[in-house]
């Protein structure tokens, strides 16, 4: 595991170097960059002067005590910026998993025991649009639809700007609020919310559904399916109790998979939805040959999904009772 | 031909009237809907069982006999159609609502399936497979489904039930998990327990052992059992009655030691001298010609009679149905008219004939 996050920052790192963009454009303006004394002094207060290796060793250094460096566009530290962009972002992804996983499982799950009737086609043809539609598509599609048509949601955002903000705790607006007791608020939220949320959810569920659906043929065939009827159990109790559960570790690689994904690719649906998290501030910085930022971003990325993984494996060992003495 | 096989043979009844008939299974008939094409896989069964009866099914793989019986409970497919009469302590089965057969099912009946590595859900330990069936039926506490799964696992002589009710499937030997099966059956006190082939897929030395426990769990608990298998052998030491099924009917029904000694069906006759036998060494083992026809695809006339070494210009066009010879059934022309039994003759009439494949 250490050598993997060492393996992340180092590449993040080199890919900034081999591009083709001059950073110097990012941080001085234009009209000074005729001027080599302007030129010259930026290079040194922001060490591009000195070589490659120094400057890698320089940046392990500060990483080390936990400092990412400083953007060449907010000129703020890093961190404090993907900390302040952090949380709105595993809001969105969190919300989006629950929306996914649920309607994976639960479209998975119906379509396995109605086989090849009409809810096993809708399932199908919901989770063909769900990961073949563009985001940038359905997002647009739905928002005219929910929000300028219907005026049932609310636009794009992650809460009315009029309205005051609870103190940030765990930076989730909807957990802030409910534990400021701001029902305002909460509400706000929630509602600009349920739409990113959902289009991003959307995405991963037809994977989750069409792996649910398959596994759950699969051991609805089995042997211990038919001993559950045998002795008595409703036709609830076997696909819930006894098959589902029996689906759930290829499930959860699967969600464990997707939940990393959505971190780093929300950057489509944030950006649609003027959602202020990681995947819109990896834009801006992208745009701006901002490295210290395009690093950090990767960095952090690439840390989701290690950890994802490691929680998986974890949670692997708990649903399968085979691995575990071994 | 339905006709004939819907109506109840008349002696059957009378026969277990002297003692109280717990299944008493008519005409059943069970066919599958696919793509259009409609076949059968029971094709009209017979069949009673007394309380505390040991009935063994024979029958080859895809006869129809685990099929049969699945359909008496209501276990088979969304796309079966059932038809016929299956009567539980003279409640019929057949048409029942999923409801009330769920209320019959592990609990006044119980199943036990061929394989015990897949027939336990492999994700939960065994007692909470076990101490579900109980509450399934029962209105305990977890404790007190709990507390029943050790009694049960120490019924079918697991070591430490106590250790044991706490492990996973995989934690468990084949003999041990099938003992388990068992126990889970018998959890709710059952008046019949049907084995679908239940020592398989097990090792010869365990087999004996799983049977020996099914025997003494039928005698202490005045269980029906039904035997379903493709083992002669089993049958002979163990049922008190046979049913032989071929191509999903019942071809002939008997008392053990009449049927062994005197059976009155030629593919009966054909089952038992292919038993391999110690005493008479013979070069080849006896097997019955051809294989069994496929489902949807039947000869005209007895099923049986393109494989039979008796059959006679009238079997191709009438198929017999099962009547009552002297107490007992067989579904032959000539089930009065056969010569007299004996394997090694017959064996060896027929190798000596070529009817045999080597």
């Amino acid at each position: 595991m250490p050598f993997l996050v060492l393996g992340i920052v180092t590449i993040a790192f080199l890919i900034t170097t081999v591009t083709k963009g001059d950073p110097l454009t990012a941080i001085v303006a234009e009209q000074q960059m005729s001027n080599p004394e302007v030129v010259a002094a930026a290079k040194t207060r922001w060490g591009l002067d000195r070589p490659l290796p120094e400057r890698y060793m320089i940046y392990l250094g500060n990483l080390l005590s936990g400092d990412l460096g400083t953007s060449f566009i907010t000129k703020r530290n890093v961190g404090t910026d993907i900390l302040y962009r952090l949380p709105a972002t595993l809001e969105l992804v969190f919300a989006a998993m629950i929306f996914g996983t649920t309607l994976g499982i639960v479209l998975g799950v119906l379509a396995a025991y109605f086989r090849n009737s009409l809810i096993d086609h809708g399932a199908r043809l919901f989770a063909l649009l769900g990961s073949s539609l563009p985001v940038f598509w359905s997002g647009l599609g739905l928002l005219f639809i929910f929000s300028v048509m219907l005026n049932w949601l609310p636009g794009p955002g992650r809460v009315d700007a009029r309205l005051a903000l609870p103190p940030g705790i765990t930076g989730f607006l909807t957990i802030d609020s409910l534990l400021a007791g701001d029902w305002t608020v909460f509400k706000d939220a929630l509602w600009h919310l349920l739409l990113p949320a959902f289009v991003l959810g959307w995405t991963v569920s037809g994977t989750i559904s069409r792996l649910v659906r398959a596994n759950m043929l699969d051991v609805m065939s089995r042997e211990f399916v038919l001993t559950a009827r045998a002795k008595g159990a409703s036709e609830f109790r076997v696909v819930i109790v006894h098959a589902l559960r029996n689906t759930m570790v290829p499930t959860l690689t699967v969600i464990g998979y997707s939940f990393a994904y959505l971190i780093t690719g929300a950057v489509l649906t944030e950006t649609i939805f003027s959602w202020p998290g990681m995947g819109s501030y990896a834009v801006e910085a992208a745009r701006a040959l901002d490295f210290p930022a395009i690093i950090g971003v990767t960095i952090v990325g690439g840390l989701a999904f290690l950890v994802t993984n490691l929680i998986t494996d974890i949670l692997y060992v708990v649903a399968n009772p085979r691995v575990r003495l071994s | 031909m339905s006709a004939q096989i819907s109506s109840a043979p008349p002696g059957a009844v009378d026969k277990v009237g002297e003692r109280e008939p717990l299944l008493s299974i008519r005409g059943l008939r069970v066919g599958f809907r696919k793509a259009g094409s409609q076949f059968e896989a029971v094709r009209g069964i017979d069949l009673d069982v007394a309380k505390g009866e040991v009935v063994g099914i024979v029958g080859e793989s895809g006869s129809g006999k685990s099929v049969g019986m699945l359909a008496a409970l209501g276990l088979t497919s969304k796309n079966a159609v059932v038809t016929g009469s299956v009567r539980f302590n003279g409640d019929e089965l057949v048409g029942k609502p999923a409801r009330e057969m769920r209320k019959i099912r592990g609990a006044r009946i119980a199943m036990i399936f061929q394989d015990p590595l897949s027939s336990l859900n492999p994700v939960m330990t065994v007692g909470a497979q076990i101490a579900e069936a109980v509450r399934l039926h029962h209105r305990v506490t977890r404790k007190q489904a709990m507390a029943r799964a050790v009694e049960l696992l120490h019924l079918v002589a697991i070591p430490q039930p106590e250790r044991r009710v706490n492990q996973y499937p995989h934690e468990f030997s084949g003999g041990m998990r099938q003992r388990a099966v068992i126990a889970m059956a018998v959890a709710n006190d059952p008046d019949l327990l049907i084995a679908d082939e239940p020592t398989t897929a097990l090792d010869v030395t365990v087999q004996a052992q799983i049977l020996a426990v099914l025997r003494s769990l039928q005698e202490r608990l005045g269980l029906g059992l039904v035997l379903i298998t493709h083992d002669l052998g089993v049958v002979a030491g163990h049922a008190d009655r046979v049913a032989v099924v071929y191509s999903g009917r019942v071809v002939e029904q008997a008392g053990v030691s009449e049927l062994f000694a005197d059976p009155r069906h030629p593919y009966t006759r054909g089952l038992i001298a292919s038993i391999p036998n110690l005493e008479e060494s013979r070069e080849r083992l006896f097997s019955i010609d051809g294989s069994p026809p496929a489902l949807g695809r039947l000869p005209g006339g007895c099923a049986f009679h393109p494989r039979c070494i008796y059959a006679a210009a009238r079997c191709r066009t009438e198929d017999p149905p099962l009547h009552d010879v002297g107490g007992r059934f067989s579904a032959c022309h000539f089930a009065t008219t056969l010569p007299p039994f004996h394997s090694a003759v017959l064996a060896a009439a027929s190798l000596d004939s070529g009817d045999v494949a080597p």
